[in-house]
């Protein structure tokens, strides 16, 4: 029967709502279901339980049934990942407005030790304030430097004001002006007009907006202009990709397709690996194709505390623990040796939070009547 | 009258600048409850567009971000920010924006970028964000602040989002679209004229038009027929307190 294997594996779960794979190395610590569902996986851990569901571990996946996958394959954990694409020095484009942030990503970009990096971003959120901190970066590239919905970023404003713990430069644009120096990298273009800046002060200070005349006439006269941005590598994230990294992403998708296409190298991290029949029974939802993907790594929470759209929700406590965490440089420390140097990866960090967090964030499903594409 | 704070002002009285039939675009805390407050009351059929690239957002409960979950879920669509900013905002297909800002002149320039030098700023804020096409590109803006005398100065310290420029430079001249159209805090509306120089339109009850002159830093045209500002009623007050807010994180 053609169905499509990602949701009749689900379905094969009664009443699981969520359940999420384990990876390749080691089995993941949190899975959310129902009793029912935990019983079916392969002699679970109960973690906790509360009314109908249970957080709960599976055991380790024997290492062969990994999707088929070859000695050719992109699939790697987020160690490899980050050690094999990124340099120091390098410009790094952490894709995600507000969704999918790959927060384990720059975790991870963090614990290796990566200095003079060009980090880039439309909103650098808690993700760069952390590497910041931790002194990844010599400049950053953005359009709105705050903690969303909760104030400023106070590592980002003590590298800017007071040089601490190093100097940074910055390249500030508007986020039309962000994302159009994407497309123009995505689109291998000298550069995007865009009807932003003018009368504004931003020209007088970045040299990367810059003024052409208008060949087809004159309304307007001139146009602002903004030259591409590739970054040597970005990492995106979405909610499923096949292990040759043709992903799908639903909710809001930001810049992470202009910047998927602008960059030189791509890692997609995915919340969980899916069979290639998944992908094809929706073409229209796969936003970012293997063609552009270089590493992918399953990581699921590979986002928290930001979030993903039908996984689970932002931790907004965590951004305003955030705030009063990083009052000074010394404090902000002792959050990234705990939270990032203490621990070896995503897993363990996740192993760290506490389980009813995990079940706050739970979303009730609310599924999309699924399309039909015909068979032709 | 209802009891109210003047941030429940400052959100019903945003919400009647609403027409039924505006797209806008629409930023969290203030311009969210008042865009939802208007949709509840007098323009059911409100469009709201979000920086994220929500189209008709139908948030089920108070978005804590611009990004939040609740305004993909049951928006009628969801665009990438190239096309939200390109196709819609730049296109023209956004009557309304929202805006705010530590600093704002005489003129509706905002500043949101830096107080000081901006190569050696006392404070770094967050910067344009999307405020700067917002301006530039909607049909018409709406500015909501505090209203003091460090966030009203004759001159702001960096334009991020232009306004009526030095009010000699028409925005059409420039090609901008729009403008600011009202400005609201928490003593006063206040409206530009045709020269783009903001006016006093109206002071919020219990507020004289001395106390609104001192707290901005310069010489505030009054309008010809300064009027009180019309208070929430009970219905207003009612939603935002148990429907749009209930736990009064931003309302407290």
């Amino acid at each position: 029967m053609n169905t499509f294997s990602g949701v009749s594996r689900r379905a094969g779960l009664p009443g699981s709502y969520r359940l999420h794979r384990d990876n390749r190395q080691r089995s993941l610590p949190l899975l959310v279901g129902t009793p029912e569902a935990a019983k079916a996986g392969s002699a679970p851990e109960i973690y906790c339980t509360r009314k109908d569901t249970v957080i709960y571990g599976a055991r380790r996946r024997p290492a062969n049934s990994t999707n088929g996958v070859g000695s050719m394959t992109k699939v790697t954990d987020m160690t490899g990942a980050v050690s094999s694409a990124i340099e120091d020095g390098q410009s790094v484009y952490l894709g995600g407005f507000t969704h999918l942030i790959p927060f384990a990503a720059g975790h991870e970009i963090i614990r290796q030790g990566y200095s003079d990096l060009t980090l880039a971003r439309a909103t650098p959120d808690l993700i760069y304030d952390q590497m910041i901190a931790a002194g990844c970066a010599s400049s950053v590239t953005f359009s709105w430097a705050g903690n969303p919905g909760v104030g400023s970023l106070r590592a980002f404003r003590r590298a800017v004001e007071d040089g601490v713990p190093t100097e940074l430069a910055i390249d500030e644009y508007s986020h039309f002006g962000l994302v159009s120096r994407l497309a123009a990298g995505a689109q291998d273009l000298p550069f995007l007009p865009l009807r932003t800046f003018v009368g504004s002060d931003y020209p007088e200070h970045n040299d990367n907006i810059q003024f052409v005349e208008n060949p087809f006439g004159d309304t307007p006269g001139e146009i602002p202009v903004v030259p591409p941005l590739t970054p040597d590598v970005a990492v995106v994230r979405a909610q499923r990709a096949d292990t040759e990294g043709s992903a799908q992403l639903w909710g809001i998708v930001g810049e992470m397709i202009e910047a998927a296409f602008a960059a030189d190298t791509v890692i997609l991290s995915v919340e969980e690996l899916v069979d290639t029949e998944v992908i094809r029974s929706d073409p229209n939802r796969t936003l970012i194709p293997q063609t552009v993907v270089d590493y992918v790594v399953e990581e699921p929470y590979g986002s928290h505390p930001s979030y993903a759209q039908g996984y689970y929700d932002r931790d907004n406590e965590a951004y305003l623990a955030w705030d009063r965490q990083t009052e000074t440089h010394e404090s902000t420390e002792e959050w990234l040796e705990e939270w990032v140097y203490g621990v070896d990866d995503r897993t363990e960090y996740l192993e760290k939070l506490e389980v009813e967090q995990f079940l706050d964030l739970q979303p009730q499903t609310n599924y999309g009547t699924p399309i039909d594409m015909g068979e032709y | 009258m209802a009891d109210y704070t003047d941030t429940e002002l400052m959100i019903t009285r945003a919400a009647q600048e609403l027409q039924n039939d505006d797209t806008t675009l629409v930023g969290v805390g203030i311009p969210n409850l008042a865009c939802n407050l208007a949709k509840q009351t007098h323009a059911p059929d409100l469009e709201m567009v979000y920086e994220s690239g929500t189209v008709d957002s139908n948030p089920s409960k108070l978005p804590l971000s611009i990004g939040d979950p609740v305004l993909a879920t049951d928006a009628q669509s969801i665009v990438p920010m190239i096309q939200g900013f390109g196709y819609y905002l730049q296109a023209g297909r956004i009557d309304v924006g929202f805006l705010g800002g530590a600093q704002i002149d005489r003129y509706g320039n905002i500043n949101s970028t830096v107080i000081g030098d901006y190569d050696d700023p006392k404070v770094r804020l967050p910067g344009s964000g999307g405020a700067c096409e917002i301006a530039s590109n909607t049909h018409r803006t709406i500015i909501i602040t505090p209203h003091t005398k460090r966030r009203f100065p004759e001159e702001v310290d960096f334009v991020t989002s232009p306004g009526y420029i030095d009010g000699e430079t028409t925005r059409e001249e420039l090609g901008l679209r729009g403008g600011p159209d009202a400005v609201i805090t928490d003593k006063a509306v206040m409206r530009f004229d045709d020269d783009g120089e903001m006016y006093l339109d109206s002071v919020h009850p219990g507020v004289t038009e001395k106390a609104v002159q001192e707290a901005t830093g310069w010489n505030l045209q009054f309008g010809s027929d300064v009027v009180e500002t019309e208070p929430p009623g009970d219905e207003e007050i009612d939603l935002i307190r148990n429907e749009l807010d209930p736990d009064g994180v931003y309302t407290q």
